[in-house]
């Protein structure tokens, strides 16, 4: 046989199985968690795995009669991976579900594999826009860029902030940030006075934060991915922005309740807007910190609280179907559905499959010898504005 | 006016840290004849050390910065007594192999026992802040990397061109035949460089850990850095390397902040323009080899 006919043979044996497989509904329920457990973004996928664990624990394993079977796969925030790992895990594993996806790329890559193979896909960490478009069968449980910059932006304006300049790391969710608080934020009345973008492998921030300090704004907006933030703070601090009055606003990624502890005193006083915080005052929160604690010694972030709401998204539409795994009536049953996160009330946008939510107004302060994000305003059912299609 | 100063400050304290850190490759490289990717591996090790000590076990951050040194120098004389001594003989094409392999190895370690969230090491507030030097903005911390860096030149370039070990070095590189006839012991003098060399990136990357930040991908991150240094340098002195150092960490400091939207590429503009001009370098010695 030739190499040729060979490969039209496994194409077709591709095709054949991509079409069979979400008829094979028998007795577990698959779901392929892709996540990144090494590399810069492995404090993502630990996380979310750590949450996906901890509901299965509160909750048990089985739904609608149906057990539930994790399938974790590693794909080190590499979209190359998350592809070949998505197609491994539908047509090999015969998975109902793909979730978890750590960044906007592995996101992306993974979604014709979904469309294709009609599997509902949840994505439980990326926040660019576009995401939900790239797919009918995506649904998001984590947040867009768009919901807290554009939020930062409208507070600054009414909160007596009037210059800016900007420090975002130059890739597409940062761009996003940038972009849609420049919007709200000018709209509102205010001006931005420095537009700096960083390089993303970008060992030191000293000629930036000098071009901040010597352009003398009221505030810094800033995004980096959230390794980098304790860097920023640090030499921030170093060069005596905190003294000169200066104050840092942006997303709430940046001061991730994860990384936050690290960051030492310099982070006091921090301005975000952001979905969750480990401080958010609620009895179901208060229960979600306290079991995550005890059960992995360290505080979820906002990370967590995706993988978690994901999970249960997964567990409620499978209530809905009763235990059915086809994927239009999975996606169907997710639309419109609400509930009461950690984070507060949050709903799937029956439009966009994305997630609605409250955005909340934090600020860093010491409680009991640790730095927390405390709320102090709450925007409510934020939707994504980013979408491209109105 | 007074930015200006802080910028050159700025640079030259990102100038010498590089060069630190590189400096044991400019050794590895251009006196042993040696391409050692794994160079950075060295320089995290160091910083991690320093950080275990000072964060987990209380240790002043002076007394660390010793043992970041000697823990990398030790680590770098068991590995070349067992591994890297059989790639001396070797093409560059196996120890290239051999080195970015290592690196690999010491990246994956370094995740799986610390974790792969970046780690900072705590300082003495003494350390912490600027201060006002005729309205020129001096940071504590890179004030103190100057001072640093600058006697640790000053001592390498002392030992190199005065000491008998440094001769013994030189005699050992240009023929080695000829020196161990004249009964330097060319192995144990290699040996020794290696591990001098290791212990300085040990050093560099205990001190960068505040500036560069440190996790486990930094020997990936930041060999680009290392080998810009050596070639724009020339690797026949140590001369060389630290004039590239101090080019590199100005012209990256300053293009950073007057052209941000080049910011990046200035460093690479400036190192095409000076390979351009002289292809071995700035102290490089026309193709002896």
């Amino acid at each position: 046989m030739s190499i040729r006919s060979q490969m039209l043979l496994a194409a077709g044996a591709v095709a054949g199985v991509l079409a069979l497989a979400p008829a094979s509904a028998q007795d577990a329920v698959k779901i392929g968690l892709i996540l990144p457990m090494t590399g810069g973004q492995a404090s993502t996928g630990k996380q979310i795995d750590n949450a996906v664990k901890l509901y299965m624990q509160q909750n048990g394993d089985t739904v609608a009669g149906r057990k539930i079977e994790i399938i974790l796969k590693d794909d080190a925030a590499v979209p190359d991976n998350t592809k070949r790992l998505a197609q491994e895990l539908i047509v090999n594993d015969k998975v109902n579900f793909i979730a978890g996806f750590g960044v906007t790329p592995a996101a992306l890559a993974a979604a014709p594999l979904a469309t294709q193979g009609k599997i509902p896909q949840i994505v439980m960490a990326a926040g660019t826009s576009i995401i939900t478009e790239r797919s009918p069968y995506i649904v998001r449980t984590s947040f867009t860029l768009a919901q807290s910059s554009t939020i930062i932006g409208d507070w600054a304006a009414k909160n007596g902030i009037k210059k800016v300049a900007t420090l975002t790391s130059d890739y597409a969710p940062g761009n996003d940030a940038l972009n849609f608080f420049r919007q709200n934020f000018t709209a509102g009345g205010g001006e931005i006075v420095e537009e700096v973008k960083v390089p993303l492998a970008n060992p030191d921030f000293a000629p930036f934060l000098q071009r901040m300090k010597d352009s003398k704004p009221d505030a810094v907006f800033v995004f980096v991915p959230a390794g980098q933030g304790g860097n920023f703070m640090k030499q921030y601090a170093e060069r005596g922005l905190d003294k000169s009055g200066i104050k840092v606003i942006g997303p709430g990624d940046v001061m991730d309740d994860d990384l936050l502890n690290g960051m030492g005193d310099a982070a006091l006083g921090t301005v975000t807007a952001h979905l969750y915080s480990t401080a958010h005052p609620s009895a179901a929160n208060k229960e979600f910190v306290a079991a995550y604690k005890k059960a992995f010694n360290s505080r979820p972030g906002f990370m967590a609280v995706g993988g978690y709401d994901g999970i249960r998204l997964i567990y409620e539409a499978l209530k809905k179907t009763g235990g059915k795994t086809d994927g239009d009536a999975l996606i169907e049953a997710m639309k419109g559905m609400k509930w009461e996160s950690p984070r507060g009330p949050i709903s799937i946008d029956p439009e966009t499959r994305d997630i609605v939510q409250n955005i909340y107004i934090r600020k860093v302060e010491k409680v009991d010898g640790e730095l927390y994000n405390v709320e102090f305003a709450t925007f409510e059912a934020v939707k994504d504005s980013g979408k491209t299609k109105k | 006016m007074t930015t200006l100063f802080t910028i050159l400050f700025d640079g030259v304290a990102y100038g010498m840290l590089l060069f630190v850190l590189a400096c044991g490759l400019a050794v590895t490289l251009g006196l042993m004849n040696f391409v050692n990717l794994a160079h950075g591996a060295f320089a995290m090790t160091g910083g991690y050390v320093c950080a275990v000590l000072v964060n987990n076990s209380g240790w002043p951050f002076f007394a660390a910065l010793p043992l970041a040194f000697v823990s990398s120098a030790l680590i770098g004389v068991v590995l070349e007594r067992s591994l890297y001594r059989h790639l001396y003989t070797r093409s560059h094409l196996d120890q290239v192999l051999f080195s970015i392999g290592l690196t690999f190895m010491s990246v994956a370690s370094v995740d799986y026992i610390m974790g792969s969230s970046r780690i900072f090491i705590k300082l003495p507030s003494a350390l912490e802040g600027q201060f006002d030097f005729f309205g020129v903005g001096i940071g504590r911390y890179r004030l103190m990397i100057i001072v640093i860096c600058g006697l640790l030149t000053v001592a390498l370039q002392l030992i190199l061109a005065k000491t008998r070990f440094g001769s013994r070095l030189r005699a050992a590189v240009d023929d080695p035949r000829a020196a161990s006839g004249l009964g330097i012991n060319v192995p144990q003098v290699f040996a020794f460089t290696f591990a001098f060399g290791c212990g300085l990136a040990g050093l560099g990357g205990a001190l960068s850990a505040e500036i560069l930040g440190l996790d486990p991908y930094f020997p990936l991150k930041f060999m680009i850095y290392f080998l810009i240094v050596v070639t724009v340098g020339g690797s026949s002195s140590i001369t060389g390397p630290f004039l590239a150092s101090l080019l590199l960490g100005i012209g990256d400091v300053a293009g950073k902040y007057y052209v941000p939207k080049l910011g990046p590429f200035v460093i690479y503009t400036i190192m095409i323009v000076i390979l351009i001009w002289r292809p071995n370098g700035l102290f490089g010695r026309a193709a002896t080899r």
